[in-house]
């Protein structure tokens, strides 16, 4: 064992990943470098005019998809934080209680979750309906069918992602060492800041992967609760695949999409700056 | 219950000459990159050919039936009567959740040249139907053996646009876009198409997120026969649909939910399926249909047969079957959809039943003379038609 | 010891959040008792108990639940061993080819659901591999094998590997000190990493309907039913699915609360 351990313990992850990821996408990747379209076929012209024309024609819904998949994350860390640092430390002998509690919706099919939304927000329903006639609500106001809508609805999917991988990262720290820092520094947040928070970095890194690359990607939220001019580059992503059949592009557009998220995933890394975010960062 | 997944686990399906193909697919990935994926286009079959064909196939005593689920009674009662009536053993696949995700799916089987294991798929006119057709993924039909949908299916769904003397495909149901409105909120009686470009109505308009079903009904508005139509009236119709969207009109670019969005109130009018609003309809809800005095849309949800098929004579013999009223009447009964058996009105009205008598008295399960007067289907394109159609429509859509 | 003011805030912070998540799910639970006279089921008419009675009346329905629900337990199964050794050994060791492996990982992540489904069929359809089962598990496994690792590596880079070197200084063999030291050190981020790998392989939509072949799981019968109304059944299902996972986070906080008790 020793030294070769790292490469045992990878072997079985590698091979699934080698076989069932690498081979596939490197056919599709020369895929997104054909031209013709599906009845007369597509010829390898390795011709890289399908990713300048596919990024000038969806340059709005790829730029649209990393703003809201950013805000979105963002808002998920803000949201999650606390849940993860509660759980982790005073959740006691129900931490794993608590941790499936937030993950048992996900267990149901997203398209009843979707319906049930559908239910609570509509423009004169159960919510908003008696708002409305309280007069709290104005009568022409509507959440489904907004920016907020598609934004909230990936912070509602995608929590646990974040949540859990910070929770994991805190779990470990001794809450005694949590109660020494409060005592020995000045004020509260000034122990959080120079003692939880690095230590709860590597879970946070983990969590902002876990979250903002598919959120960016997604192709649901948008479709079910946006309105006009909300379309993310995933349902641009469907649509040339499966409307049009328009398989180089939409591969084109994959592609573009990851190498997007890999610049930005690495340039988080960097500014997030820690030694252990660096090993984590995907490099 | 004969559960598949104790078959699937306990039997190996995995040989090792499958593994070694596996293996030399990763050859094969840039191997590819060389040739890319090769046209299929197919030269429409010739009648000596489907002769031919015909000629070779008898019936094997099964059959597989892949459509989307909810789509048979639950009792698969026609299908028992099939099995009674022909001694065919079928199996039923509720496979098929949509258009595009099934065609994306089997397309890249059938180019391969291996069966889907249906004998029989269900797909709506469009445009994964039309390039079943023009790469020659479906089994051109021997009409010799289907008497019964020459009998008995309405001149409506003969000869359809789509598929010309129905060579490769016959109708499954069907169903009409029109307008739905909610009259709770609507005030007055919705006749015309303008309605849905109506300022009045500006953020309560639902409009569908499909490129066929916009395109449609801005070529009505604008006054054009789809059928008829040319990239002129579709740039046209883009405009009238650019010009709807930009004043804030449409609210949303819908799925299936624009029903769900009309019945609460989100929006106040929409294009809409008539199968929906009768629904709806049924549960109470205060949702009309309208077809337009311009014009509306007629879809079909079609039989065919998938290249490769195991049994296309006993699939020959299950689309006939349901072409016999009394069972196309227990379809209706079950699916509430537009049946293309208009033999199926007179037995439901005389049934002793009353909810059959509603059926049968709905227009929209049984649209009237003037309706279907006012049906077009969506305008079938070529592949080239194709590619700017969807260029003008979906820069709607997906702005 | 007195509970201080802001740990009560966030106590109530987090039971608001978990009652946000579940929101939705109660909607869906209301519905299953929903005596709907026609096939669409969002306004409500009256309350019923007859959908628990036909529960299983729809064949496809059952079918579709008992796949998705092996499926996900066997794709869980698989993820999270692979994911664990992945994530200890990016998460521990410096080794050629760990960059190459953290990308491998950013690239399962990153890869839009839709190009892993195609990509993967036309893997599956080069090596007339049928469909069905296997290849399910495979695609579900692929997917949540990225996360258990990113899951389980934020737990290992926090972890301080001493407690290992002592364990082996006290004689403990490679295998022991697994059992023994690490994985139970670790076992947080492997349970989170499972839980999220469960997650991910029963509500999945779009690499399924790729490589299903004929064969239905949960989420896809209840999309392809979308057309002509959703039975009620699926609710119901749902609220069992939902009541099922309640009972087990309960059963397993009272009985660890007794193991600490001890």
């Amino acid at each position: 064992m020793g030294r070769r351990a790292p490469y045992w313990l990878a072997l079985p992850g590698w091979l699934w990943l080698g076989i069932f990821l690498v081979v596939p996408i490197a056919a599709m990747a020369s895929v997104s470098l054909t031209t013709g379209n599906l009845i007369e076929g597509f010829a390898q012209t390795l011709s890289v005019s399908n990713y300048s024309d596919a990024i000038a024609k969806y340059s709005t819904q790829l730029v649209r998809s990393l703003v809201y998949g950013g805000v979105a994350t963002l808002l998920m860390l803000l949201l999650g934080y606390p849940v993860a640092y509660w759980i982790a430390f005073k959740g006691g002998s129900r931490k794993s209680m608590y941790l499936f509690l937030l993950l048992l919706p996900f267990f149901v099919s997203f398209v009843l979750r979707t319906i049930s939304w559908g239910f609570l927000l509509a423009d004169d329903g159960i919510l908003f309906g008696t708002l409305k006639g309280w007069g709290v609500l104005p009568t022409d106001f509507h959440v489904l069918a907004t920016t907020v809508a598609v934004i909230g609805g990936l912070v509602y999917n995608f929590l646990p992602f974040m949540i859990l991988p910070i929770y994991v990262a805190l779990e470990r720290v001794d809450p005694r060492v949590i109660e020494a820092a409060y005592d020995l520094y000045a004020s509260r947040f000034d122990a959080f800041r120079r003692v939880v928070l690095p230590l709860s970095l590597p879970g946070v890194f983990a969590g902002v992967l876990m979250t903002f690359v598919p959120a960016t990607a997604d192709p649901v939220n948008a479709a079910v609760l946006g309105g006009t001019g909300n379309t993310m580059i995933g349902n641009i992503i469907q649509t040339e695949y499966l409307v049009n059949s328009n398989y180089p592009t939409a591969s084109a557009l994959s592609f573009t999409l990851m190498a997007v998220l890999l610049i930005g995933i690495f340039i988080y890394a960097r500014t997030l700056g820690t030694d252990n975010v660096l090993e984590a960062a995907a490099r | 219950m004969n559960n598949p997944l104790l078959r699937g686990l306990t039997q190996s399906r995995y040989s090792r000459r499958d593994a070694m193909r596996v293996a030399g697919f990763s050859a094969a990935g840039l191997a590819l990159a060389a040739c890319g994926v090769q046209g299929q286009k197919a030269a429409p079959p010739k009648a000596s050919e489907v002769a031919d064909f015909w000629s070779t196939q008898k019936k094997n005593g099964q059959v597989v039936f892949a459509n989307w689920p909810e789509y048979m009674p639950e009792d698969q009662g026609p299908l028992k009567k099939f099995q009674q009536a022909t001694g065919i053993s079928y199996e039923y696949k509720e496979v098929i959740q949509e258009n595009a995700d099934f065609f994306g799916k089997s397309e890249p089987q059938l180019r391969a040249g291996q069966p889907l294991g249906y004998d029989i798929i269900v797909m709506t006119n469009g445009l994964q139907l039309a390039k079943m057709i023009t790469l020659g993924y479906l089994v051109a039909l021997d009409h010799k053996q289907l008497p019964n949908f020459a009998a008995n299916a309405g001149a409506k769904y003969k000869n359809p646009s789509f598929d010309p003397n129905n060579q490769f495909t016959i109708p499954w149901q069907a169903g009409v876009t029109g307008i739905a409105y909610n009259t709770k909120y609507v005030k007055e009686d919705i006749t015309s198409i303008q309605s849905l470009f109506d300022k009045k109505y500006e953020g309560k308009v639902g409009m569908m997120a499909d490129a066929q079903e916009i395109a449609n009904f801005a070529m009505f508005a604008v006054g054009v026969d789809p059928d008829k139509s040319t990239q002129a009236d579709w740039e046209k119709a883009g405009a009238k649909l650019a010009e709807q969207r930009d004043s804030g009109v449409v609210r949303k670019y819908y799925d299936q939910s624009y029903i769900d969005a009309v019945a609460k109130g989100d929006i106040w009018l929409s294009q809409a399926w008539s199968g929906d609003v009768f629904q709806r309809q049924l549960a109470g809800e205060p949702v009309k249909f309208v077809v337009p005095a311009e014009g509306g849309t007629i879809w079909v949800d079609n039989m065919a047969i998938p290249k490769g098929a195991a049994n296309p004579v006993d699939a020959l013999m299950l689309m006939d079957f349901m072409y016999q009223p009394e069972i196309a009447a227990e379809l209706t009964e079950y699916i509430q959809y537009v049946t293309p058996v208009p033999g199926v009105q007179a037995i439901l009205a005389a049934k002793d039943d009353k909810d059959a008598k509603a059926l049968a008295e709905s227009p929209l399960i049984f649209p009237t003379d003037d309706d279907y007067a006012k049906l077009r289907s969506y305008k079938t394109l070529t592949a080239a038609e194709e590619t700017v159609f969807n260029g003008i429509f979906q820069s709607i859509t997906q702005g | 010891m007195r509970t201080r003011f802001g740990d009560r805030v966030l106590h109530w912070y987090t039971w608001l959040i978990i009652l946000w998540l579940s929101s939705p799910i109660a909607v869906m639970i209301v519905f299953g008792f929903n005596d709907k006279k026609s096939k669409s089921n969002t306004s409500w008419q009256g309350f019923t108990l007859k959908w628990y009675q036909e529960l299983f009346a729809i064949d496809g329905l059952t079918e579709a639940l008992i796949n998705s629900i092996v499926i996900a337990v066997v794709s869980t199964i698989l993820a999270t061993t692979l994911g664990t050794l992945l994530g200890l050994a990016v998460g521990r060791y410096r080794f050629r080819g760990k960059g190459l492996t953290n990308f491998l990982i950013f690239a399962a992540i990153s890869t839009p659901e839709l190009v892993m489904g195609a990509s993967l069929l036309s893997l599956f359809v080069s090596a007339n591999a049928p469909r069905g089962h296997v290849t399910i598990i495979i695609a579900h496994t692929l997917f949540s094998l990225a996360f258990v690792v990113v899951t389980v590596r934020a737990r290992v880079v926090v972890l301080d590997p001493s407690l290992e070197e002592a364990a082996r200084d006290l004689g403990a063999g490679t295998w022991e000190t697994f059992r023994l030291v690490t994985l139970p050190s670790i076992m947080p981020g492997v349970a989170a990493g499972a839980m999220l790998a469960f997650a991910l392989s029963i509500d999945d939509y779009v690499v399924t309907s790729f490589v299903n072949g004929s064969e239905l799981t949960f989420p896809l019968w209840i999309i392809g039913s979308v057309k002509v109304g959703i039975p009620a059944q699926v609710n119901v299902m749902g609220t069992l699915i939902f009541a099922l996972g309640a009972l087990v986070a309960i059963a397993n906080s009272v009985s660890s609360r007794r193991r600490a008790a001890r």
